[in-house]
């Protein structure tokens, strides 16, 4: 039994480290996420505005529920950096001239804040500072307010307010191209012209504080100073984020320790009921002897336990092992001064309390077979197996079959339930390997659709505010620019009965020949002349169908609240967006012809000549290139995805080993008796081996096209659990990765059947003849 | 005394011939002499009974002279080939295509019938009978399609019969066939394995425990502590049918 007792540990040790890894690392990112909130205090609401005087600090004080207030200046910077040529952006952020803000604290990383004397100091963040190599006292230059200075870096630092930097609305965090400053308040108000006001506000709330009421009280005092409405933690991009990785890691450490947990399970069952028939007489002779019917049970349920107890106690231990690696992976993305690790004792007891009622569950038929024995039929040997002429033989199909053929197909159809729970097991072993290939696949497919067939273009130039169409004319006139269309992107709150989300609506012009709107099934979306089309998570956000009225609160220029009629709802894998076509969105706008920036393809030689002349165009915030677009965001994502491929591949593997090799043993110990008496009869070993490996082989092969079905179900169910604003996991699985997943499990079936042939040619053929069966 | 084998029996074709085989079993630090120094020889076409007590070496002699098992030291050859030197494969062959094994415990395989059960060994035999006319000779026409589970140990051990002898041996070797056998139903297992001695002149070797089946043998070999004490022979045999226990 120590082979098969081998392959249960393996398969609850994956089950509980699973379990453990995602929740403690879900634990630990909270608790490490809530202090780090606490200790630099995170604000509650924020508000974006054009300018303000100083003084209406004061007032915004006075609203019931705020606490404490700060203003900050902060500004959208186009970048210059040496040695890099591609276009960088960052958001300078005020810090006051005094030191630490009072909210949204810095964690500093490395040197100081900058000096307020100085007008060229600046603390950078930290993913933004690694990504370049940057060190304290490295320079770069930034445009700030139309004018290139060079800034020198006295510190590197970490936020509450960006745990993820992430470009507003892009689609994926950049580190590279897009980065935090902060500068002191008096050089970056002294540059914006903006000495005595301030154009962003960060405050806290007391508890209890009703939070949409601060919110309209808010948005009513702004809103003469250009208000972009207030908004509070959930629309806050790095909160959000990071509550949908939350999210996601509940859903992971809920979907795969229970597909495991049931796989041992089952192989206990399978080895329980194996054990306590062979040990019959055993039990017998205990009830000879007066145990009862209860001390027997408890006998075999210490077993079970026993047998559990291994693969718990190294599960729990390689739990808390890859939870550590796990968040590490985290850490590169979402940062914290400390990742604070975190293992809540009831994470243990319910490891420890599932696995082994889940075992015991598995095992109960057999315990309570083994307790009712009465001891005289025990006693008795067990009553010889019945066999049956196999319905495939009735039906005309064995007249052919040799007799070990035969002799598979009957031991096949004599344990019809066992047979069918171990192609099940291995099945699931095939669909856990392909949902770890599902996650490449259609992040490969997403990747695909956003940013190859749906975005053309070569470079997205962005305007500081919305330009005239002249913009256009001018940069088709820029030499190497083959092709040039314009977009529109307004910022906007969208409401729809009590829900609301802050995002923006993309104005795109019709039969856009560089950025087409494209459906799941990857047809081109025609824009209609009027109304707006959402994409439908957005849809399902806001609860609203084609045909309903929505209310637009635009954030910018006019702050107009206007309705616009939802004219259907796409399928759009990356984002959170409204689409409209450019003129009707200019017309929803009623301010003319306005374009906030342009498509362009351009000539490969040219290209980085082009994004130079626009970093030092006053009227351009920043420059995006698509093909780095796509690096970047498998630099992002592939760490993590490997991490879990790995994870999932190793899982998958430990599944179908543990299934097919338990298998292969209980074959083998059902079978020594007969295998042994055809070697005595002159079979080679391979012969026997064929009629032992062959059973198996019948149902790997039966299992993998099941392990298909229930892979594309259980890939179904994850992309379903894994939507999220940044992306949609489309249901995508390639070929390649239906292979890989049959591959996987015919190899594990290979190991367990070598291992199985070593002991078949070590059969002791003499032994099977000195006893009765 | 025993008598000694007489001349004309030296003219026979000699089957097996064994010379100072010696069988020693190690568990840990208890050396098991099973053999210490057996020399007996097998002729074609006759019958030989073993007889000995429990423990004397009579299934070892027997498994070894079968090929399932390997001598510590001494000699065995089968019509002139040494099954000492003989590798794996090539006692699986000589398993395969020249010995008919019967055993107290019948080993059928439980999920064939009993045509397929001969049906085994005929289906990789060179020259073998139909499986039909094995179960034939030893009564069994009218059970052919039931399983073991459902006949009775006599008829078990028949098919057995029929299994080892359905691919023309050139020798049956078995092991207390009617040891679990009451005495009516071991005579008709003993009937079969005599008649097909008797017409197909296959050389046989019989271990019992029993006295009185010695009596239908040409030889009677006996086993004491590992060692063949005595070789006797019979002037007539005598037809199961007349031996009673
Ligand atoms: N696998 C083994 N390991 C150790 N000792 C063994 C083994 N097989 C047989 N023996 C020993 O070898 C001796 C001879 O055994 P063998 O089975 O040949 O006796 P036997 O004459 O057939 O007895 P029985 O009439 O009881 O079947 C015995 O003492 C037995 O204990
Ligand atoms: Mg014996």
């Amino acid at each position: 039994m120590k082979g098969q007792v081998f392959a249960i540990t393996l398969v609850v040790l994956s089950g509980v480290s699973t379990f453990v890894m995602f929740i403690t690392t879900m634990h630990s990112l909270d608790r490490t996420r809530n202090s780090f909130y606490n200790d630099y205090n995170f604000a509650d609401v924020f508000v974006n505005l054009k300018r303000a005087p100083e003084s209406l600090k004061e007032k915004i004080k006075e609203v019931p529920g705020v606490n404490r207030v700060e203003t900050r200046v902060s500004a959208h910077v186009k970048l210059d950096i040496n040695g890099f040529s591609e276009p960088v952006t960052g958001q300078i952020v005020s810090v006051p001239d005094d030191g630490q803000p009072m909210l949204n604290r810095l964690h500093i990383r490395k040197g100081r804040l900058a000096d307020s004397t100085k007008d060229n100091e600046v603390v950078i963040n930290e993913t933004f500072a690694h990504a370049h190599g940057f060190n304290l006292g490295d320079k770069f230059a930034a445009v700030i307010n139309g004018k290139w200075k060079k800034l020198t870096i006295t510190g590197i630092a970490l936020s509450p307010e960006f745990v993820l930097v992430m470009r507003p609305y892009s689609m994926s965090p950049d580190f590279k191209r897009y980065g935090i400053l902060w500068m002191s308040r008096k050089a970056i108000s002294r540059a914006y012209n903006m000495e005595g006001a301030f154009n962003n506000i960060a405050l806290t709330l007391y508890p209890g504080a009703k939070v949409s009421d601060v919110l309209r009280e808010l948005d009513n005092i702004v809103e003469r100073y250009g208000g972009y409405g207030a908004y509070d933690r959930k629309d806050q991009i790095s909160h959000r984020l990071l509550n949908e990785e939350f999210n996601m890691l509940r859903n992971m450490s809920k979907i795969f320790p229970t597909i495991f947990i049931c796989v041992a399970a089952f192989l206990l069952n399978v080895v329980m009921s194996r054990t306590i028939n062979t040990q019959r007489e055993q039990v017998a002779a205990l009830k000879a002897f007066g145990y009862n019917n209860v001390a027997i049970g408890i006998h075999y349920a210490q077993l079970v336990v026993l047998i559990v107890l291994a693969g718990l106690v190294l599960g729990i231990v390689a739990g808390i092992w890859l939870g550590g690696i796990l968040g590490g992976i985290y850490m590169e993305v979402y940062r914290f001064p400390a990742l604070v690790f975190v293992l809540k004792p009831w994470v243990i007891i319910s490891a420890i309390f599932i696995s082994i009622a889940s075992a015991l569950v598995g095992t109960v038929h057999s315990l309570w077979r083994a307790a009712q024995q009465p001891p005289a039929e025990a006693m008795r040997a067990e009553p010889p197996a019945k066999y049956k002429i196999t319905l495939l033989e009735k039906m005309g199909v064995g007249r052919k079959f040799s007799q070990p053929t035969r002799i598979i197909a009957r031991n096949i159809e004599r344990k019809p339930v066992r047979t069918m729970l171990s192609i099940l097991g291995i099945a699931v072993a095939c669909a856990t390997m392909i949902s770890s290939g599902f996650f490449k696949d259609s992040v490969d497919y997403m990747v695909n659709v956003q940013f190859v067939l749906s975005q053309k273009e070569d470079m997205a130039v962005g305007f500081v505010e919305p330009t005239s169409y002249r913009a256009l004319y001018e940069i088709k006139e820029m030499e190497g620019v083959h092709y040039a269309e314009t977009f529109r992107t307004v910022p906007v709150k969208f409401r729809f009965g009590r829900s609301s989300y802050k995002t923006v609506i993309n104005g795109i012009e019709p039969d856009s020949r560089l950025h087409p709107l494209l459906d799941s099934n990857l047809k081109p979306v025609t824009l209609p002349q009027e109304g707006i089309i959402l994409n439908d998570y957005l849809g399902k956000i806001l609860g609203v169908k084609a045909g309903d009225m929505l209310t637009v609160e635009i954030l910018e220029g006019s702050k107009a609240i206007r309705q616009v009629q939802v004219v259907s709802l796409v399928k759009l894998y990356l984002g959170v967006m409204g689409y409209m076509d450019v003129k009707a969105l200019n017309r929803l706008m009623r301010e003319g012809e306005a374009v906030s920036g342009v498509y362009l393809t351009a000539d490969n030689q040219y290209q980085e000549k082009l994004y130079r002349s626009f970093v030092s165009m006053p009227r351009v915030s920043g420059t995006i290139v698509r093909k780095n677009e796509i690096r970047n965001f498998y630099d992002v994502q592939a760490k993590g995805m490997l991490f879990f491929t790995f994870i999932a591949t190793l899982m998958a593997g430990s599944i179908s080993i543990g299934v097919v090799y338990n298998n292969a043993r209980i074959a083998l110990s059902e079978r020594s008796r007969e295998l042994s008496s055809l070697r005595v009869l002159g079979y080679t070993r391979g012969e026997i081996s064929y009629i032992l490996l062959g059973e198996l082989v019948v149902i790997a092969i039966a299992a993998i096209p099941l392990g298909f079905i229930i892979g594309y179900a259980l890939c179904g169910y994850i992309a379903a659990a894994l939507q999220s604003d940044l992306f949609r996991v489309p249901l995508i699985i390639e070929m390649k990765t239906f292979a890989l997943a049959a591959v996987v499990v015919m190899i594990s079936a290979s190991i367990s059947g070598l291992i199985v042939r070593h002991k078949l040619d070590h059969l002791d053929l003499v032994e099977v003849l000195k006893t009765r069966e | 005394m025993s008598r000694k084998i007489d001349a004309a029996d030296k003219t026979k074709e000699i089957v097996f011939q064994v010379k100072d085989l010696a069988k020693t079993y190690k568990m840990g630090e208890v050396e098991v002499h099973a053999l210490r120094g057996a020399n007996m020889e097998l002729y074609a076409g006759e019958l030989v009974v073993l007889l000995g007590p429990s423990g004397s070496g009579k299934s070892t002699l027997l498994n070894i002279l079968g090929g399932l098992d390997k001598a510590t030291s001494g000699f065995v050859s089968y019509r002139g080939n040494d099954l000492t030197k003989a590798s794996e494969q090539e006692l699986t062959e000589y398993r395969r295509f020249h010995v008919g094994f019967v055993f107290q415990f019948y080993n059928l395989i439980p999920s064939l019938t009993a045509l397929e059960n001969v049906a085994v060994v005929t289906e990789i035999a060179k020259n073998p009978m139909k499986p039909e006319d094995a179960l034939a000779l030893v009564g069994l026409t009218e059970r052919l399609d039931h399983f073991p589970a459902q006949l009775s140990g006599g008829e078990q051990q028949r098919v057995a019969i029929a299994r080892a002898i359905s691919k023309n041996p050139q020798v049956m070797l078995c092991d207390e066939p009617t040891g679990a056998l009451d005495s009516q139903t071991g005579v008709v297992v003993l009937e079969a394995l005599e008649r097909v001695n008797r017409e197909l002149g296959t050389a046989t070797a019989i271990i019992t425990h029993n006295v009185d089946i010695a009596a239908m043998a040409d030889r009677v070999i006996h086993l004491s502590n590992g060692r063949i004490s005595e070789v006797t022979a019979n002037k007539v045999r005598k037809s199961p049918h007349d031996i009673q226990w």
